[in-house]
């Protein structure tokens, strides 16, 4: 009887332990998808569309996952067939700096106008 | 002098935007994936229509030989206006066509080639829709020349008669 308790105890543990792996890769999923562009119907994720399209990406990111690709590995793969177009956070290259780094100089421009104007007044 | 210069500046400066961002609203926003011509085309393992033989791309493209990649589905009604330069394609001796079939039923796939005419040396299978993301294409039906393992050219939605006569000219 014992046997069968512990037969039966390590069968739930070894169950769990790949449902557990199902969750992980499942939740990575979600995430990639929801930073994916869907080219069909732009404007909306890949996790939020319903078209073959964004269906098959999921499929793709499922399976790749599942084979031990990496989130950056994935992204990489899309971004070399589709253009950096289809993640939605852009990548830091020499093409976005502007764009990164607009709001850094815009934040620096308007402490230093802000900043002058506090000395004027105080002296 | 200051306080009038401030007021006149500013209108100026709304008008350049409001005139800016006006003439963006007249772009397209809609973004197509561009077709990079150096790359070699991908590399997969496919099962044909209807059939559990698999087979590698190595042996579907050879060089020297012009190849028209056609995706395409039985659902797919654009396809079925494309079909008739397909066909045309097909009697010419130097061009291969290929299908990937999309998304569909093997049934309806036949049905439809019943009908219209079968213009494919090989038609290869693609269930989930994932060999298409291979060849970064979004949707049905989408066409690729290829040449010695290249992309000439890239065909979004069904060729038209410009597309039609286009590839001909590639093809001579």
């Amino acid at each position: 009887m014992k046997i069968i308790k512990y037969l039966i105890l390590i069968l739930i543990i070894l169950n769990l332990s790949s449902i557990k792996a199902e969750d992980q890769i499942n939740d990575l999923n979600i995430k990639i998808t929801k930073n994916l562009r869907c080219l069909i119907c732009q404007g909306q994720s890949v996790y939020d569309s319903d078209t073959e399209f964004a269906n098959s990406v999921k499929i793709l990111v499922q399976n790749k996952l599942r084979d031990g690709q990496s989130e950056k590995e994935i992204y990489s793969y899309l971004k070399d067939k589709y253009g950096e177009w289809i993640l939605y956070d852009p990548e830091f290259n020499k093409n976005t700096y502007f764009l990164w780094l607009l709001p850094v100089l815009m934040f620096l421009v308007g402490g230093a106008i802000i900043f002058k104007l506090l000395i004027k007044t105080k002296y | 002098m200051k306080v009038k210069f401030l007021p006149f500046f500013l209108v100026i400066l709304l008008i350049f935007v409001f005139f800016g961002f006006y003439k963006g609203l007249q772009n397209s926003n809609i973004y197509t994936p561009e077709v990079n011509l150096k790359k070699n085309i991908p590399s997969f393992t496919a099962k044909l229509l209807g059939v559990k033989n698999e087979i590698s791309s190595k042996e579907i493209f050879k060089d020297d030989v012009y190849y028209l990649l056609n995706i395409w589905a039985s659902w797919c009604v654009p396809c079925r206006d494309e079909h008739k330069f397909l066909m045309d394609f097909s009697k010419s001796e130097k061009i291969e066509i290929i299908g990937i079939n999309y998304k569909d039923k093997i049934k309806n796939a036949r049905n439809f080639l019943n009908e219209l005419g079968n213009p494919y040396e090989i038609i290869i299978s693609d269930l989930d829709g994932t060999l298409s993301i291979e060849w970064g294409a979004y949707g049905v039906p989408e066409s690729y020349l290829i040449y010695n393992q290249k992309i000439l050219k890239k065909v979004v939605g069904p060729i038209s008669l410009n597309n039609f006569f286009e590839i001909k000219d590639l093809v001579k």
